[in-house]
């Protein structure tokens, strides 16, 4: 702030010296007090401009701005070179704000860091830095406090809110035992947990550390802006030479002062900062805007890519679908099919495999420990145990062949349990992977985005995944693949598609890393607080929600137009005026416009960004 | 190594190209970038070299834009 209030301060002396030396009759005295007026505007400008100057600096800002205003002092111009430098020390003091402004805005966004840790000592607690308590130490969080270092509770339960985490703004409730990641906060109660990981190594830091090494991954515009920025400034600064030599030799009645003072206003417009600034801030301002939706993107190239994608190819178990089974169906032979459930449920009591599960679940409240006798693992085939002095064999279909019984017709496309009861098959239970409440609805919008092409992979049964497809409305299914084949799969999957449109591959992070990798973009779901999946993805999203994905496409759109907007008006409106200027009609006041004002407007259309409501 | 330094009072993106650009070309640097929102700017260079990058970098700044505090972290 010292900065700003130097400048600003810098502008009022100067406007009180020029007001009476414009009203002051007396030439002498006038010009003193131009002079005076200039000075203490632009005093500071003119020693940086030396100062660089002797240290090579030639197309530095600041001596532009000091040349413009001494060669319109030169020629007369009075009121002019002071005014450059006045309204020069405004619109930086503008620009200081508004880039101070938007930075605070973006970093409040992301403002998940804590900043202290509790830890009790001598039977009192006391505040050390998060950095200070390492894993197995115990630390407590108040309540209203931001949770420190990620944790697991030992005593205490209360409802966090992981909004800052995940953009989900329902709290969740936890109570001991249960892990707490840090950023998020606690609401209702008191809570003691124990650090499972350092630091540095604990999600608020993470993601922090992610999105703000973000911006080193640069955009194809960034770059655009970089390199175009290095030769604008020699270039209108050798074009303003040249108009201010050449038209008085060569033009009969050209008027040296005439084109000096349009040379000069040509310096004034020089500076490329308008597009040097807005681009990687309108990008920044996206990163920070997802961070809050719960989605990390890894680089603004990811972010602008996010817009131009054509293909998604989605992993199917974990991502479409729940990862989690359910029984679909029984079929029963002579028992009713409570019973079959009933005796499976017994059977696969003790198992911890995700079928077994979803059959206990099934039969919840139904379950009597007493009734198992015995029971054994049949390796490849399934579980066998006795049950109320029954022979309960319940298995996959390797299980019927093991004993020369025919499939039944309805298992062939489907995740079937066999039960076989006395060596007799009795029954079947059908199950089948959930699939997310929001997928066809996220399908359907990525499909309004203009994506052409979605598919999926899976290792799954070839009836099972097409089946998921169909009623995804996916346009192909990859199946029965192995985990090695995935990636020469997705490569013929996203085959054809345009040459400039981007693929991007949509995985739950753990086993799909080759993929991610491959793809232009690749899409950790539901991957808060995995290592693997922040390593190789680039974008996470850190809820389990499909419909983050046509939401970061719709970010990335809106960060584009902002970005191509700012391009084309700052370029458009410094072009103007350099075209009119060299015609003699523009002042140099439209030039200061031109430069401080038009980075300005920018940078406030980049912040709209922020304002995009969830 | 990476060091990491704090520019306060950064406010011309187009200095911070600048000094980017410097720093980057200091003998001993493998990898700079400047982020102009958080303005951090962070140095990757050879560890028996680090000392002298950092130095150097503080007089780039310095030069560039003399009203910059720089603070490691």
């Amino acid at each position: 702030m010292r900065g700003h209030m130097k400048r600003m301060l810098q502008a009022a002396l100067g406007l009180v010296f020029l007001i009476p030396a414009l009203i002051v009759k007396d030439t002498y005295i006038s010009l003193a007090l131009y002079i005076l007026a200039l000075l203490s505007s632009g005093g500071t400008v003119l020693l940086s401009a030396l100062r660089n100057l002797f240290s090579g600096e030639i197309f530095d800002e600041n001596l532009l701005m000091a040349l413009a205003a001494a060669g319109a002092f030169c020629i007369g111009e009075y009121p002019e070179a002071v005014s450059v430098m006045l309204l020069y020390q405004i619109g930086e003091t503008f620009q200081a704000y508004a880039v101070g402004r938007s930075r605070k805005s973006i970093q409040s966004l992301m403002d998940i860091r804590p900043d202290h840790a509790n830890i009790e000592s001598d039977g009192e607690i006391i505040e050390v830095d998060p950095a200070d308590v390492h894993p197995g130490d115990v630390f407590i969080v108040k309540m209203g406090e931001r949770i420190p270092l990620d944790g697991r509770i030992i005593k205490g339960e209360t409802s966090i809110d992981v909004s800052a985490l995940t953009g989900e703004s329902v709290p969740r409730d936890v109570k001991e035992g249960d892990e707490v990641l840090s950023g998020s906060i606690n609401l209702t109660g008191m809570i003691r947990a124990e650090a499972i990981k350092e630091f540095e190594d604990s999600t608020a830091s993470k993601i922090l550390d992610l999105v703000e090494n973000a911006a080193s991954k640069k955009a194809k515009s960034e770059y655009f802006i970089t390199s175009f920025a290095r030769w604008y400034t020699p270039t209108v600064v050798i074009s303003a030479l040249l108009l201010a030599a050449l038209p008085p030799i060569f033009l009969p009645g050209a008027v040296f002062s005439d084109w000096l003072y349009r040379a000069l206003t040509f310096l004034v417009i020089s500076c490329p900062c308008a597009l040097v600034i807005s681009v990687p801030l309108s990008y920044f301002a996206g990163l920070g805007r997802a961070s809050r939706f719960g989605i990390l993107i890894k680089g603004s190239n990811y972010l602008d890519a996010l817009s131009k994608i054509n293909s998604v190819v989605f992993d199917k178990t974990g991502t479409l679908t729940k990862g989690v089974f359910k029984v679909q169906s029984v079929h029963a032979e002579t028992l009713s099919d409570a019973e079959i459930l009933t005796y499976a449920a017994h059977a696969e009591n003790f198992s911890r495999h995700p079928i077994a599960e979803a059959i206990q679940k099934a039969a919840e409240g139904f379950i009597d420990v007493s009734r198992i006798s015995s029971v054994s693992e049949l390796p490849g085939l399934g579980v066998f145990a006795v049950v109320d002095g029954h022979e309960v064999a319940c298995g996959n279909h390797r299980l019927l062949e093991s004993q020369n019984l025919p499939m039944p017709e309805f298992a062939q496309s489907q995740t079937t349990v066999f039960v076989l009861i006395d060596g007799k098959y009795e029954g079947a239970i059908t199950l089948a992977d959930v699939v997310k409440p929001e997928a066809a609805l996220s399908i359907q919008k990525l499909r309004a985005l203009g994506v052409k092409r979605l598919a999926m992979l899976t290792g799954d049964k070839k009836e099972v995944g097409q089946r998921v497809a169909r009623d995804l409305n996916l346009d192909e299914a990859a199946t029965e693949l192995l985990p090695g084949d995935k990636v020469s799969e997705f490569e013929r999957l996203i085959e054809g598609a345009p040459k400039k449109t981007k693929t991007a591959f949509v995985g739950d992070g753990m086993n799909d890393a080759p993929v991610l990798a491959r793809a232009d973009v690749g899409i950790a779901m539901g991957s808060l607080g995995s290592d693997a999946a922040i390593e190789a993805a680039d974008v996470v999203i850190m809820t389990d929600e499909l419909t983050r994905i046509p939401e970061a496409i719709e970010l990335s759109k809106a960060t584009n137009r902002i970005v191509v907007q700012n391009i084309v008006f700052s370029l458009f409106v410094k072009f103007l005026v350099l075209a009119l200027s060299a015609f003699g009609f523009a002042s140099m006041w439209a030039a200061v416009f031109a430069d401080v004002g038009v980075c300005v407007i920018a940078i406030l259309n980049a912040m709209r960004l922020l304002k995009r409501n969830e | 190594m990476k060091k990491t330094l704090l520019l306060n009072g950064l406010c011309c993106a187009h200095c911070a190209a600048k000094i980017e650009r410097a720093v980057g070309k200091l003998d001993g640097v493998v990898s700079t970038n400047l982020n102009f929102m958080t303005a951090k700017l962070s140095i990757e260079a050879m560890e028996a070299k680090m000392e002298s990058v950092l130095a150097e970098a503080e007089k780039i700044i310095k030069k560039v834009e003399r009203d910059i505090e720089i603070k490691r972290i």
